[in-house]
């Protein structure tokens, strides 16, 4: 009996929490459409994601690994302070893609670090279509 | 016997409240009755949880009396480059911020480590690091460099809580020191 309960209520919170996930990422990625974007392609957000897009002042990578690492169900480490980085991936994070104040403010701030600029909207499509899929 | 823990766990429970209390009142009426409680500690903890998720999300969540106000308002007024990051923020979500480091910046509450820090810096200066601050390089002047920027555990004397272990406490007494791979400071 409890078990039962308890194996019900962790499935409903899965589906919960899963819903919530494609929301936040369904209501994003239509937005980047109405502002140009065509198809996202989550191959094309991995290639970004292992991009090298120079060198920092402190010698390091310009590369999203650099802080996140190849795999990114792997926990990271912010480069500088050495603060670790819960994983990006929703399979082993379930908080991960489920809040778009929070997906905006992180893609702006990291673009700017890693690319130099902030990410066009089709960019940002990507590496959410290949975040989702880890 | 468990009646008794339950007892001192409600009398530990009484005088926590206590001396919260006293801090909250000291907020509206003056600094004279809680300066026995804030003198147990160097700087006023930090005590919002927004400001612990969204700056201390990257870094060490710095307490405010770590700066003066102008110090706090240069920082937030440039966070396109927060010292080689960008760490810029929802207007709304700044503006909490810099109300929140503003009004428990190092020239609030009676805490003696921030006055330390405070009366440093001189009257034109701006420091936007607290490593900057006359105070904090005087008390780390002896320090090596190889147990700090050579030691991989701490790295930088940003990172406070590397070797104080009650920084989150805003406590930073020489006797709290342990030094990754050396052990106390001092002896």
């Amino acid at each position: 009996m409890k078990l039962s309960k308890l194996f019900a209520a962790g499935c409903s919170s899965l589906i919960f929490m899963s819903g919530a996930s494609a929301t936040a990422l369904t209501d994003l990625l239509q937005q980047y459409q109405k502002q140009g974007a065509q198809q996202f392609d989550a191959q094309a957000g991995k290639t970004l994601w292992t991009h090298s897009f120079g060198v920092s002042s402190e010698g390091k990578d310009r590369r999203c690994a650099t802080c996140h690492t190849e795999d990114l169900r792997q926990t990271g480490k912010h480069m500088k302070t050495g603060k670790s980085i819960e994983p990006l991936a929703p399979s082993v994070n379930t908080k991960r893609l489920t809040d778009v104040a929070e997906i905006e403010k992180w893609l702006k701030r990291n673009c700017e670090w890693t690319l130099g600029r902030e990410c066009s909207a089709q960019e940002k499509g990507d590496f959410l279509s290949f975040i989702s899929m880890q | 016997m468990k009646i008794r823990s339950i007892l001192l766990a409600v009398g530990a429970g009484v005088l926590t409240a206590g001396s919260q209390m006293v801090l909250s009142e000291d907020d509206d009426h003056g600094k004279h009755s809680s300066k026995l409680f804030e003198r147990t500690v160097d700087v006023a903890r930090v005590d919002n949880a927004q400001y612990v998720k969204e700056c201390g999300g990257c870094h060490f969540a710095y307490q405010p009396g770590l700066l003066p106000e102008r110090s706090w308002r240069k920082v937030m007024s440039q966070l396109k480059d927060h010292f080689g990051d960008n760490a810029e923020l929802p207007a709304a979500t700044q503006e909490q911020m810099l109300t929140y480091l503003v009004a428990n910046s190092a020239e609030h509450g009676n805490y003696r480590r921030s006055e330390k820090i405070l009366r440093s810096i001189s009257a034109k200066d701006v420091p936007d690091r607290i490593t900057d601050t006359p105070y904090i390089r005087h008390q780390h002047n002896e320090l090596p460099a190889k147990l700090v920027k050579g030691n991989d555990k701490v790295g930088s004397l940003s990172n406070c809580a590397a070797c104080h272990t009650k920084a989150d406490e805003g406590s930073f007494r020489e006797g709290e020191i342990r030094i990754p791979g050396r052990g106390r400071w001092g002896d």
